[in-house]
This record gives C-alpha cells, sequence and structure tokens, in this order.
C-alpha cells in the first residue's frame, strides 16, 4: 500500500489524531487526488496514520497509509510534493513511496524528551536520572482504558541516555519499544515524577525523531 | 508568548483552537501593514469558525492594502483561567501578538447571551471595558451582526455599530480610520467622521432619557447625528464578493462543511422571526454563481460536505436548478449536499430522492406550534396537512427519523394549542403506522419546545413575555400528554430565554448590569455548562434593575423603543400591522405570492424585491 512520511511539528503539534485525519482526507481533496473509498452506509477514505501521536507531541517521523481510487493514475512519488503545498502550517510531506514495509515489522521509536527546569537543572539530576533508569526494574502507574496499572518500563526501552544541554534544559533520549509492547515515551517522565520527585522539571516536551524494525534498522 | 502558550496548551481543552496556522490563514509582513483589526467572534472557535459573515468579513478586510485582520475568539473557561494565571493576554490567532498592538477591535454579535463574551475578551486582552475609558484613537472598538440592531445594551462598551451588511460598509469604516490614523485624529474628530458613513450608529451621539415610570421618554441626537440611522445591504448578491479560499480548520468546528448562501432574506414572515424581518430585502443569487462559488471553494478546501444555507433554503428561487447541477458534480467528487431548514409545504418528493442519493439526513419540521389557530396568529403558514403528507412521503421512502421544533409561550397561546402538539405527534406516528416501509425499525420523533423570547424589529417587539414558571407548567403540561416511547421531548432553559428576552429589548441601563453579571463571574452564558441564573439576578438586584420591565410587562403601542434610532428597512407601522394580524390569527401571504409592503424594498436601488 502507498505510504506517505510526514512531519508534525510546531503548532500543528496541537492537532488532535481524529483531527489530522481530516486535515489529511482535506489535503488529499485539495491536491486533487481523490482516495478510495470504504464501501457502506457512510464511505471513510481508505487512510491511516500509524502509531497516532499524543496531543502536544511533536515528530519528524509519522507514516501514513492510503489508497487512491481506482483510475487514478497519479506517480505516487508525485503525490509528496502536491500534498505539502495544501498543508496547514507544520505538517510537512516528506515523500509518498508505493510500498511501505509491513506495519507488524516496526518495532522501536526513537524520541527525545525536553525537560526544562526554570530555576536550572538541579546539581546532580543528570547522574541521578541516568542511575534511575539503570536499575533492573522500574514500576510506573499507568492509565489504560480499564483504569489505572502499574507497568515495569526496564525493559520497553534502551539506548536511554541524558545530558544537559544547557543551564535549563535535560535531554533523555530513548528508544522506545513502539508495539507488543507500547512504552509512550513519556511515561520515562512519569518515572522521574514518581521516584525522583525533586527533579521534575517544570516543563516537559517529548519529540519523535524516527521508527525502526527489530534489527534496528529504519523501518520506511 | 509563545513558549507561555507552550506551557499552557497541554492543561486546556481542544487546544489546537488556540493556536491558528490553519490552512489559507492570512498572514502579512507587518512592514507592509499600517492598520491592524482584531476580529473578534464573542463565542468560542467553534461556533466562531462556521458563523459565514466572519469569515467573509475577514476576507474583505485583508483583501485591503496595508490591512490586517485577525480572528480572536473566546476562550473557553480552563484556557480563560490558564491565561489569568500566567498573564497571557488574549492575541489574534495569525500573529500570536496581543490584542493590543490592535489599531480596530471589531466584534461580530450574533446572540444576546453572548455579550459577557465581548467583556471577557476586551478584559483579557487588556482593553478598557467602557467607551468613555478609551480615549485615543487607538482600541477603537465598534461592533455588527445580527444581534446588533438593537445596540444599546452594549452601548456603554461599543464605541460604534455597524449595521447590516458589511461587505462595504467595512471598508468604508476602515478606509476612514485609516484617513483618522495618518491625519493624526482624536477619537471625537474620528466617530464624527465615522458617522457620516450610512450604517454607522455612534451611541454617544444619542442621549436617552426616561419618563418617572421608567419607560424611554425620549431619544435626543446629539453633534447633527441623524433621527435614525438605516442598515446597509449588498444591492446585487451576484456582484457582492464571496471568498472562495477560506480558512479550513484543523480542529472540527460545529458547520465542519462548505458553506454556500444562496439567498438573503426569507419571503416567509414569520412574526416572531427577527432575522425574517431584518434580513428584508430578499435577494437571491443565481446558480450559475453559486455553481463556480461552489466548485472553487470545494476544490480550494478540501471539503466533502457542503450545505446550502439561508433562512429558508426551500424557497429559494432557483433551487430546483441549484441543486440539479451541483449534485452532479458532488456525486462524480464523493461530495456530500445539505439542503436545511426545507419548509413542510414545498419539501418535494423529487428533492428529497435527489438528496438521498448522496447521503440520507434526517426529517426537520418547524411548525413552531401545535395548531392551525395559533400557526395563523404567527404566521407560520405551514399545514397540519403539508407536514403529514411530507410525513407519508418520507416514512415510504424509508425515513424514520423526525425532529419538530416548536415554541412555548407565544403571544395568545392557551393550552388548547400547548396540547395541540401532543395531537400533531400522534397523528404523526399514526401516519407512520400505516406508511411505514420498515415497521421493525421503529420510528423516533423528536419533539423540541423553545421558549418564545420577543425580539426587536418583530410584529412580537411590543408583547409580553410569560413568566418561566408558566412556561415549565405549559411545558409539563406538553410531556404528561406525550408518553409515547417513540417520542423524545426536550425543552430550553426557561431562565436563559427569560435573560435573552431582557438583553434583546434592554436599554442603556443593561450595561450596568452585563458588567455586574460578568464582575460576579458570569461567562459564556450561552453554554449550559456555564449558566448560572444566579449570578445575574445578583446583578439585576445589585444594580436596581428589574428585569420583568423588559419580559412581562410588555412595550406600550406608543412607547419610544430603545432600538427606535435603528432603521432596519421594515417600517414600524408594517410591524404593528402585523402584530393586530397576529391577534385576529389572520395570515400574511408570502413575499412572492403577494407584497405586504413591510417597507425593505426601498433600500433597493430599484425599489423592487425579487421574491
Amino acid at each position: 500500500m502507498p505510504r506517505m512520511l510526514f512531519q508534525k511539528t510546531g503548532d500543528a503539534v496541537w492537532i488532535s489524531h481524529l483531527d489530522l485525519m481530516r486535515v489529511l482526507q482535506r489535503a488529499f481533496r485539495r491536491a486533487g487526488i481523490l482516495l478510495k473509498h470504504s464501501q457502506g452506509f457512510t464511505p471513510h477514505p481508505c487512510l491511516s496514520i500509524a502509531m497516532p501521536l499524543s496531543v502536544g507531541v511533536s515528530s519528524e517521523y509519522e507514516l501514513a497509509d492510503f489508497e487512491l481510487e481506482e483510475g487514478d493514475e497519479t506517480p505516487i512519488a508525485q503525490i509528496a510534493a502536491r500534498l505539502d503545498q495544501v498543508m496547514p502550517q507544520g505538517i510537512h510531506v516528506v515523500r509518498t513511496y508505493p510500498n511501505g514495509q509491513k506495519l507488524k515489522e516496526l518495532k522501536w521509536l526513537k524520541a527525545r524528551l525536553t525537560l526544562i527546569y526554570d530555576h536550572g537543572v538541579p546539581e546532580r539530576a543528570e547522574d541521578e536520572l541516568r542511575d534511575l533508569f539503570a536499575r533492573p526494574s522500574l514500576t510506573v502507574e499507568k492509565h489504560s482504558k480499564k483504569g489505572p496499572v502499574e507497568v515495569d518500563i526496564q525493559p520497553m526501552h534502551r539506548d536511554t541516555t541524558i545530558f544537559r544541554e544547557d543551564a535549563h534544559t535535560l535531554i533523555l533520549e530513548t528508544v522506545a519499544s513502539a508495539q507488543d509492547p507500547t512504552l509512550n515515551p513519556l511515561l520515562l517522565i512519569t518515572a522521574i515524577e514518581t521516584y525522583l520527585p525533586q527533579y521534575k522539571a517544570d516543563f516537559t516536551k517529548c519529540h519523535r525523531i524516527r521508527v525502526y524494525n527489530r534489527a534496528m534498522e529504519p523501518f520506511t | 508568548m509563545n513558549e507561555l502558550l507552550e506551557r499552557i496548551l497541554p492543561a486546556v481543552q481542544k487546544p489546537a483552537r488556540y493556536v491558528g496556522g490553519e490552512y489559507n490563514q492570512i498572514v502579512k509582513d507587518k512592514q507592509d501593514v499600517e492598520l491592524r483589526v482584531a476580529f473578534c467572534f464573542p463565542d468560542t472557535y467553534e461556533i466562531g469558525m462556521s458563523n459565514v459573515g466572519m469569515r467573509i468579513l475577514y476576507a474583505i478586510m485583508n483583501n485591503m492594502d496595508g490591512v490586517w485582520c485577525e480572528r480572536v475568539f473566546t476562550p473557553w473557561g480552563d484556557m480563560e483561567q490558564e491565561m489569568r494565571r500566567h498573564n497571557l493576554p488574549l492575541y489574534g490567532l495569525e500573529s500570536h501578538d496581543p490584542m493590543e498592538d490592535f489599531d480596530l477591535i471589531a466584534f461580530s454579535v450574533g446572540y444576546e447571551m453572548s455579550y459577557t463574551n465581548i467583556l471577557t475578551m476586551l478584559d483579557l486582552g487588556n482593553i478598557p471595558l467602557h467607551a468613555k475609558d478609551r480615549t485615543g484613537l487607538k482600541h477603537i472598538v465598534f461592533a455588527g451582526g445580527a444581534c446588533t440592531y438593537n445596540p444599546e445594551p452594549l452601548a456603554d462598551f461599543v464605541d460604534f455599530f455597524s449595521l447590516g451588511e458589511g461587505e462595504e460598509s467595512t471598508v468604508e469604516i476602515l478606509e476612514c480610520y485609516r484617513d483618522a490614523k495618518r491625519n493624526k485624529l482624536s477619537k471625537e474628530e474620528f466617530l464624527l467622521a465615522v458617522s457620516k458613513i450610512p450604517g454607522v450608529y455612534v451611541p454617544s451621539f444619542y442621549e436617552h432619557r426616561y419618563n418617572p415610570d421608567g419607560t424611554l421618554s425620549e431619544i435626543v441626537p446629539l453633534h447633527g447625528a441623524p433621527k435614525t440611522v438605516t442598515k446597509r445591504i449588498v444591492q446585487d448578491l451576484d456582484k457582492a464578493f464571496y471568498p472562495t479560499k477560506m480558512i479550513v480548520p484543523s480542529t472540527e468546528i460545529v458547520h465542519d462543511r462548505m458553506n454556500l448562501e444562496v439567498m438573503r432574506g426569507c419571503i416567509r414572515g414569520c412574526r416572531f422571526c427577527q432575522a425574517g424581518y431584518t434580513y428584508r430585502p430578499v435577494r437571491p443569487r443565481l446558480p450559475d454563481t453559486l455553481f463556480c462559488q461552489a466548485k472553487e471553494s470545494l476544490e480550494d478546501s478540501g471539503n466533502h460536505e457542503i450545505t446550502l444555507s439561508s433562512l429558508s433554503t426551500s424557497d429559494y428561487k432557483y433551487l430546483a436548478e441549484a441543486t440539479d447541477k451541483l449534485l452532479d458534480y458532488c456525486e462524480e467528487k464523493k461530495i456530500n449536499m445539505s439542503v436545511p431548514s426545507l419548509r413542510a409545504d414545498n419539501f418535494s418528493r423529487e428533492l428529497m430522492l435527489k438528496l438521498q442519493k448522496v447521503r440520507k439526513s434526517g426529517l426537520t419540521f418547524a411548525p413552531e406550534a401545535g395548531t392551525q389557530r395559533l400557526r395563523d396568529a404567527i404566521n407560520k403558514n405551514v399545514t397540519e396537512e403539508e407536514i403529514l403528507s411530507t410525513c407519508e412521503i418520507a416514512f415510504s421512502g424509508g425515513w424514520n427519523n423526525v425532529k419538530l421544533y416548536f415554541m412555548l409561550g407565544l403571544p395568545t397561546e392557551t393550552d388548547e394549542d400547548v396540547l395541540g402538539i401532543a395531537e400533531l405527534v400522534y397523528k404523526i406516528l399514526k401516519v407512520w403506522r400505516e406508511h411505514a416501509v420498515n415497521k421493525k425499525r421503529g420510528i423516533r420523533i423528536h419533539v423540541a419546545t423553545a421558549f418564545f423570547v420577543p425580539k426587536p424589529f418583530t410584529a412580537f417587539q411590543w408583547e409580553k413575555q410569560i413568566t418561566p414558571e408558566e412556561y415549565t407548567r405549559r411545558q409539563k403540561l406538553l410531556k404528561s400528554a406525550m408518553l409515547s416511547k417513540s417520542v423524545e421531548y426536550n425543552w430550553h432553559d426557561s431562565k436563559l430565554s427569560e435573560l435573552e428576552a431582557v438583553l434583546a429589548r434592554g436599554d442603556r441601563r443593561l450595561g450596568a448590569v452585563l458588567e455586574a453579571a460578568w464582575k460576579n463571574g458570569a461567562r459564556l452564558d450561552g453554554w449550559i455548562e456555564y449558566f448560572d441564573y444566579e449570578l445575574w439576578m445578583k446583578a439585576f438586584r445589585d444594580t436596581g434593575v428589574d428585569p420583568s420591565f423588559y419580559t412581562t410587562r410588555g412595550f406600550g403601542k406608543d412607547e419610544v423603543l430603545p432600538w427606535d434610532t435603528i432603521d432596519c428597512g421594515v417600517s414600524k407601522r408594517f410591524l404593528w400591522l402585523e402584530k393586530e394580524r397576529s391577534d385576529r390569527s389572520e395570515t400574511t401571504p408570502d413575499c412572492r405570492t403577494r407584497c405586504a409592503g413591510c417597507g425593505a424594498n426601498h433600500l433597493l436601488e430599484r425599489g423592487v424585491c425579487d421574491a
């Protein structure tokens, strides 16, 4: 199935997943490209976004699959440029290609968490956060559809690094399990707030960098 | 500013409505901008972005060289709280610049219950609330919109009003302001200059005097102001500007579809309907114009839904021609077309079937009253027979969902009229039993009653409103008469409607009430989540204003009305004649059948309506 790679940054991060679906559907129409529609009483355009982002999270590596209406011969590679011209601020279509890898092969996602401390990064924060994520297990409360559940996040992330960007900013980069099981990188922040509340940042931003397959090869 | 916003937004509901950046928003280089307009809609983004007038004027202002018009909406309660907590001033969505950076503050007001939102927005924008406290040329506040034909409750806060359709007058107003800015005029000099533009009403140029009994004794024009100000209209809708490159919201709004305005005005003359009178004279758009506008704006916006809107679209002269042409286009492009406000009396089987090709929507009627006698009195010329025969067609075509809208508390209403609603509903049920194609699916009849609110510039502008208690009694009476499981009955809050009536027919003394209520914490009064009657009652007590003066008292025939300065085209004499006909339960034919002589045709250069 054809796939598009796009970025969602700036003020577009506030567009929710459902709203983004509408934004993309309309962008296809604006670009003069008709999507295939499902059959049935209320036909839906064939378009789906892999691993929807939470509201407020930016990403430079978003994937969406789409199907063109039968008879539409638009070369898939050309669609990106046409779509990109008609997007709202903050949505940028990088490329479109005919065949994406199977979504079930998607395994890891790399994210960057920016922790901002208004009164400066606490002195021992870097070291203590490193120690925290080196623990054999870290149980964190997660909100699921059935209510709060306890999960151990340690088996679900790797290559987690922490460094100080400037006097007010800590950067935490991590490679989190994208599916089976899924770890929202923001749970690392919850872990800090649970175990080291003194290092709770005044403001945190989350940014998705890339996604990988099981062998840690870039997923496209 | 943006960093602060970034911190606030994770804590509020639907943050996308606070950042702008949508497709087709207008961003200009500040270097080329001489005049900045903060175009405020005193309700949420979802409501404001659904407003056609707002979209037309946004484009018109931004089409002017050197003018940059940005949008400002009322933040929801959580956002207001966060903004106050972080000292974030209200800002334009396009630039994120605070309102203080703008020259003109324009409001489009469509609903009485949004008045306090105006105060919220001015206050959050650090703009002084009172017109008299804004002494310079900067931050002049003006307002227009469907709800400003009685501008008096807002007279304390708004410097001037732009009455009627703004396509042309808004440009004139902005030019006048630009000249004033270039020539460094004082605010007073500018107000004098702008008051010369037809359709502009400057409340401070009129003194309102009162009798000991509280009624108005006279309205005295000052500074050579005209005795009456006549609203503006667009002469030729086919030549009028209509934007086809419109902002496409990135988040869902109330009317999330392409809106095509097929005509202005309404031929019907329902006696309670303010829009029916104030939007006169009737002016249709030609189908060719519509088709071009539809195609251009659908292609540009990427919308997959279009609606043909007007006050009564089935009365649109060229409906058949326009829908034929549009439906072919829409079907090919998989676009849904809807035609709202269809009337029972000329809802043709043909059109229903045509629309069904794309998507089957619900069936909605607004008989407004339960008996023919009362329907005649309000001039809602829909007969029971028409409703039932339309239902018959619909039920045999597979529809099984009917919505019915009524009003309770209409002038001359008796218990018999109230129970007549239930009788009509049962007759519809009977029709369904006899004609339904699939009885297993059952039928849902949704009945909703609103509380009659007498409005200025209607035949009922003098009428008494019944008390909320009496409304509730009638509503319970109706409820007890409709026990069928197929009927779902909803009713409006009588307290909200009582207040709406006060504000609709209010005079300048309401300004103090508005401000007191707002200071008591009244916010987003049109939303049940927020409406708090007690805050308002306290405001009335504290300001010594009696709400019943504006509701149950009624206005006398010879009384000076607060809105007498405004001329919306329809004569007061005609409205009184209509009131008398209503008292006799006499109908007036629609404008197409016979001109009733309302006077609005005089607004047209050629003097004759194209009903």
